[in-house]
């Protein structure tokens, strides 16, 4: 018999003593915040996990599906008909998810309770929700506080008061669309009418660009055309396919910008013809000239694909890209974070026809101080908590896709607080050919299928201000906010992998930003067209309208240019793989992006002015020179400094924070970020085969360091390249300039991260000034990404990271992050950075300049002045010769990089790595305590062999000055200890995360 | 006689240990299939044609419900058309010679399916694998020690290190009872860090970190011998890398070919 139950309820509590560490940190917190606002310290709270299915469950069906689900030993399980029982407690707090979210728990109760139920397909209507119950009657402010400490009203419907009679009922969900297409004439609007419509609809663009599309829609031919295919004045999906491709987004406007400039630095007016063509695209293919004259033909794509793809052997290519997902981890950060790295994810695989493994991760993050202790303004959350939602967020996208993370960085300054940067990195291995033909080339000619596979279409994504003119389901989220699922994706990428391989994908896209209308209308670039029905789309909620469904950003979604003879075999390998498949158009040739619902027109728009239509930016910028002041006073004892320093939130060790991440799945990781016996040991860069047991191998490493833009954002630009390049050169890599193997590719990634820099006298009054450091730091990067001989294959830019809230604004620094990824002809020979024998010769490789300005240890201090470091480009290209000679002839056996803390730093984490002392002397010239923590970039800290220490001498000449020797259990200088390094290892090892030891 | 030992791989829906699992068994000898899970359910890919099934790691179905729950949940009631369970069928096989192992989610999926410790052979829950206490998901390297057992995958292995990667790998008992029964069923239990401090890195019941069952034809373990198939993959290989655990794979393989001249 049936139960009378409107929907039923699996409640699940952890057995006592049983209980998960986030659960256990989520408690506290809501004890925290009850007690905070006026509850009894010795209140209690339980939390049960509630599945919830649909109506109509027979009642031994439902048994079943309790007893195989609940754990009999680690979990207590109940059913709840109608309410939750009044034993549960006095007050609760109950949490359900935003319809149309994904809903990963909910969907496997819906698997499993069909195989116990004997359906054939998934059983529909299961969610998965929280809730909280408190064992006192509680206050509603003290509820709310816990709902706060529990929820995000982002994504979270949060429901709170006495113990409820039923709890929710959950929407319906009817899966059509609603076909509706409302038109815009753009044709009678002033500049005024524009301007209101461009905010309204949160269109993001310009008087001057709706002007340019107002102009050509009333052009005669372009009437007569629309008229053919039934259409009259703009549609709402037509003007939001202008508004997803002319986004500074998808047509980066502000790197293609004429910039006229106001040069304080170097003096005068002068004029630069794009920072993308002048500072990346420009170095990058005089590079390629290079690298083509000494045969080193390893470059594959550059910025024509989701990612870069150079050639590593004989077989294989890989595929590199770095997103940032700033915005969305600011609203939501577990689910902005899982949903950068799965994007990014999508981007290494959707590049060519397919068919990429990803290889690796990396994640470098910026936040807010986690001690913040400012009173949070609206719409701001603070910074601990952002960094436990993105810390877990990137776990749970790198580990359950099965993606090693390999390597990131963490750094900290106020100025992240308003929006974190998440970057988030992958590279991907793709064999070089595919089906018999070539895997980096994209083939789409008219006639191919369209087709979407993965995830279905939700809200998720739309932007949000769009929705006031819906009518929406009660509480829906504003589709700001996505939370990825690694799990359908997983499944699609194993999937594209087996259909790749057979040669059943012509072409592949990812679908992110933009939704289908960036990702189908990028592939219909190729063959010159697209037609596509909207309603052929797997929707997951209802009633979405066509222009949703084409801009919709739903997530795990690729699509897929098909040859139509293919179909069939992809069809049938999809089924067998559990991926949904839609084949929703056709590729043509007739010039036009051209979308129906049914056999309702809804968009058909000429490609050519679409994607080159959008009028070029001009913009002002102002240039200033560097800031250049005497160091301040210093203290002159070496060891409380460095312990202070070791103990620098930016400084500190990450271990713990790194072990969340799986850095070693695949079984072809030789340097993990953290070595040596007690794995404390950090490294310079992160080291994976290409395959299983394979010798041959990649390295990858970052730069980035904002706070010396705050001086001189030229010296940053280049310090960042130095940086992710010496991380390699550190470990064991080898510059293509000096004599680096035909295959042995050495390739970069740049990502700026800056704040609003488009002058607005009344919003942005200082936007000369900050795009005048963009240009600096671009133009920094540029000269030394020359001098290395290094190509950027792929990057990504993201302008206008601020918050303004509460009449006040905090925007982030202009920030560079530089990734480099390069083949090591043998990943086993890498070597890390800890001491390994006592008795071991230490070296400082390299010049030590007075550049202590924005330094570790003055930003530890609190104090200003100094000179940022500049690179000595010519030295540090000689110089890392040297170094590859110094691995080649296995003189090293250690090597560390010197950045944040300079030599006293490096040193200290190469005693705490490998347990190890050290005893050393002052090298003559060597002035003060500033010597031990200059930030000077292109420098070493190397072991060797007693033997070995005349091969490095004469090898390195000046360059190379001893220190010492590696031994004892302290850091000695000049016969005095300076500290243990037990005491170096407290200092280093403090707590980073909420709950760390 | 045949003496190729045939190895089956199961990956996908979430599994993702396949490429170097893959490896560690040719390494050994075997003749290896990467096989999708979808594949051993519908019988496309039979038992009958393989001498070990290994459960990769990974995140089966996304370890939501709980780590390998939804997999064992599949593998205990999907009927499979009428074919019957996946998990009587495993257990069939593995009573006519085969050999059964899982790596960490695959540990938890056979531990969850009932077919570990399964002292009475009815598949009943009578262990799991729990959150770690402390806390959360940890990738480290762990020295662990052989204990005796009917399995003979860590014979002539002295200690070893392997990574742990898990957050769910504290075994518990049903009860105590349970736990005296199981007692000689734990061939690898958690020794010290790599440094020699002693570690029970997760809670788990005795410092175990695998299981058998007592035909020793079953085995789950929740470090990855896997990872560690040559010396560079050590964390400290270039001072003390240590024994492999490439003797894991070889034990497996040759207890295989004796089952089969047995058969």
């Amino acid at each position: 018999m049936t139960t009378g139950m409107d929907r039923f309820t699996l409640a699940i509590e952890a057995a006592p003593g049983v209980e998960d560490h986030a659960l256990t940190a989520a408690r506290r917190r809501v004890i925290d915040a009850v007690v905070g606002a006026g509850a009894p310290p010795t209140v209690g709270v339980r939390r049960w996990r509630l599945l919830r299915g649909p109506p109509g469950v027979d009642r031994a069906q439902l048994q079943a599906f309790a007893d195989a689900v609940v754990d009999p030993i680690a979990e207590r399980g109940a059913v709840w008909e109608e309410a939750a029982p009044a034993t549960c407690g006095a007050a609760f707090v109950h949490v359900a998810l935003h319809p149309g979210l994904t809903d990963d728990e909910g969907d496997a109760a819906g698997r499993a309770f069909a195989w116990i139920s004997g359906a054939a397909t998934p059983a529909p209507g299961f969610g998965a929700e929280e809730l909280w119950a408190f064992d006192a009657p509680l206050s509603p402010a003290a509820l709310a506080a816990a709902a706060q400490a529990i929820a995000n009203t982002n994504v979270h419907r949060v429901v709170f008061g006495a113990l409820p009679q039923a709890l929710a009922p959950r929407a319906q969900v009817r899966l059509r669309g609603s076909g509706e297409v409302e038109v815009l004439p753009l044709g009678q609007l002033d500049d005024e009418g524009l301007r209101a419509l461009s905010a309204a609809r949160a269109l993001g663009l310009s008087v001057t660009e709706l002007r340019a599309i107002q102009a050509w829609v009333a052009d005669p031919a372009v009437q007569a055309q629309r008229a053919a295919h039934g259409l009259g004045a703009l549609t709402d999906c037509e003007l939001e396919v202008f508004a997803q491709t002319w986004s500074e987004h998808c047509k980066h406007k502000e790197f293609a910008a004429l910039i006229d400039i106001d040069d304080e630095e170097r003096g005068g007016q002068r004029q630069l013809d794009g920072l993308f063509k002048q500072t990346i695209r420009g170095p990058t293919l005089d590079i390629l000239g290079e690298l083509q004259a000494r045969g080193q033909e390893w470059v594959v794509t550059v910025f024509s694909d989701n990612a870069g793809v150079v050639r590593v052997d004989e077989e294989l290519n890989l595929t590199l890209k770095v997103e940032t997902h700033n915005s969305p981890s600011a609203l939501d950060p577990y689910g902005g974070a899982i949903t950068g790295i799965l994007g990014c994810n999508r981007d290494a695989v959707g590049t060519g026809c397919g068919g990429g493994r990803l290889l690796f991760n990396t994640d470098v993050l910026c936040f807010g101080r986690p001690d913040h202790a400012e009173a949070l303004l609206p719409g701001q959350l603070h910074p601990a908590r952002v960094m436990e939602g993105v810390h877990a967020g990137v776990a749970d996208g790198g580990n359950k896709s099965g993606v090693p993370t390999l390597g990131g960085a963490l750094l900290f300054d106020t100025r992240f607080s308003g929006k974190p940067l998440v970057f988030c990195g992958s590279a991907a291995l793709v064999p070089r050919t595919l089906g018999g033909r070539p895997s980096h080339l994209k083939d789409v000619q008219p006639g191919y299928r369209v087709v979407t596979a993965g995830g279905r279409v939700g809200r998720d994504g739309i932007h949000g201000a769009t929705f006031s003119s819906h009518e929406l389901v009660e509480g829906q989220s504003g589709g700001v906010v996505q939370i990825g699922s690694p799990f359908i994706q997983k499944r699609l990428f194993d999937f594209l992998e087996e259909a790749a391989a057979a040669g059943l994908v012509a072409a592949v896209n990812d679908s992110g930003a933009g939704g289908l209308s960036s990702s189908v209308g990028e592939l219909a670039r190729l063959s010159g067209g697209v037609r596509l029905d909207t309603d052929q789309v797997p929707l997951k909620v209802p009633g979405l309208r066509p222009w949703e469904i084409f801009v919709s950003e739903s997530q795990e979604r690729m699509s897929l240019a098909v040859r139509p003879a293919d179909l069939p075999a992809l069809r049938a390998l999809a089924a067998q793989r559990d991926v949904e498949l839609a084949d929703i158009g056709e590729f043509t040739a007739d010039g036009l992006l051209s979308v129906w619902h049914g056999q309702t027109p809804v968009c058909a728009l000429d490609m050519e002015f679409l994607h080159e239509g959008v009028p070029r930016l001009r913009l002002s910028a102002r240039v200033e020179a560097p800031v250049v002041t005497p160091n301040p006073p210093l203290p002159s004892d070496l060891g409380p400094t460095l312990c202070a320093v070791l103990s620098h939130p930016d400084v500190c060790s990450r271990e713990a924070f790194a072990r969340a991440y799986d850095h070693e799945v695949k079984g072809k990781t030789v340097l993990k970020p953290y070595s040596g016996a007690g794995g404390r040991a950090p490294q310079d860069a992160g080291v994976i085969r290409l395959r299983a047991g394979a010798r041959r191998a990649v390295g990858v490493s970052h730069g980035i360091a904002p706070h010396y833009g705050d001086l001189d954002p030229y010296a940053m630009g280049q310090g960042v390249v130095d940086e992710a390049i010496r991380g390699l050169i550190s470990v064991g890599a080898r510059l293509p300039v000096h004599g680096a193997g035909p295959l042995d590719a050495f390739a970069g990634c740049d990502n700026f991260c800056v704040p609003d820099s488009v002058v607005d006298p009344v919003k942005n009054p200082d936007g000369r000034e900050k795009l005048g450091k963009l240009v600096r730091i671009a133009e920094g990067m540029a000269d030394a990404v020359r001098a290395f001989g290094v190509p950027l294959i792929s990057g990504k830019d993201s302008m206008k990271n601020d918050l303004r809230s509460g009449g006040r604004k905090i925007s982030v620094p202009p920030t560079l992050l530089v990734t480099m990824a390069a083949v090591l002809p043998d990943g086993d020979r890498v070597v890390s950075s800890e001491w390994k024998a006592e008795g071991d010769v230490i070296f400082l490789i390299g010049q030590t300049e007075d550049e202590l300005g924005r330094s570790a240890l003055l930003r530890t201090l609190g104090l200003e002045g100094g000179r940022a470091p500049r690179v000595r480009l010519d030295a540090a290209v000689a110089r890392y010769g040297r170094m590859a000679e110094a691995h080649a002839h296995g003189l090293l056996r250690s090597s560390h990089d010197l950045s944040d803390g300079g030599l006293a730093v490096a040193l200290a984490e190469c005693c705490i790595g490998a347990g190890l002392g050290a005893v050393l002397a002052t090298p003559p010239g060597a002035e003060g305590l500033g010597w031990w923590f200059s930030e000077s970039h292109s420098r070493f800290v190397v072991s060797v062999a007693p033997a070995h220490a005349a091969g490095i001498e004469a090898l390195f000449g000046a360059d190379a000055t001893r220190l010492g020797q590696v031994g004892g259990a302290a850091l000695v200088v000049d016969g005095a200890p300076v500290a243990s390094v037990e005491a170096l290892r407290q200092a280093y090892e403090r707590p980073l995360l909420a709950g760390e030891a | 006689m045949d003496t190729v030992v045939r190895v089956y791989v199961v990956t996908g829906y979430g599994l993702n240990c396949e490429e170097e699992t893959a490896a560690a068994w040719a390494g050994a000898g075997a003749a290896v299939e990467v096989v999708h899970a979808e594949d051993l359910f519908s019988g496309a890919r039979p038992l009958a044609s393989a001498d070990i099934v290994h459960l990769s790691g990974g995140f089966s179905y996304g370890d939501n419900l709980g780590s390998g729950k939804v997999f064992a949940v599949r593998m205990r009631h999907d009927d499979r058309g009428g074919r019957g369970t996946l998990a009587d069928e495993l257990q069939a096989w593995v009573a006519g010679g085969g050999q059964l192992v899982g790596v960490c989610n695959g540990f938890q999926i056979l531990v969850k399916a009932g077919l570990l410790p399964n002292l009475r052979g009815d598949l009943r829950l009578e262990a799991t694998l729990a959150p770690n206490s402390p806390g959360g998901f940890v990738d480290r390297w762990v020295r662990c020690q052989p204990a005796p057992s009917p399995s003979p995958a860590f014979d002539g292995l002295d200690v070893i290190d392997l990574p742990m990667r898990h957050g769910e790998g504290r075994l518990l008992f049903a009860d105590a009872q349970t736990a005296q029964a199981c007692a000689g069923l734990v061939p690898l239990r958690y020794h010290s860090d790599l440094a020699g401090a002693p570690l029970n890195p997760n809670g788990s019941a005795g410092g175990a970190a695998a299981l058998t069952d007592p035909s020793g034809r079953v085995l789950g373990l929740m470090p990855h011998p896997e990872a560690f198939l040559d010396a560079a993959l050590h964390p400290d290989r270039q001072r003390a890398p240590g024994a492999t655990a490439a003797p894991f794979f070889s034990n497996l393989v040759n207890a295989a070919r004796a089952l089969r001249a047995r058969r």
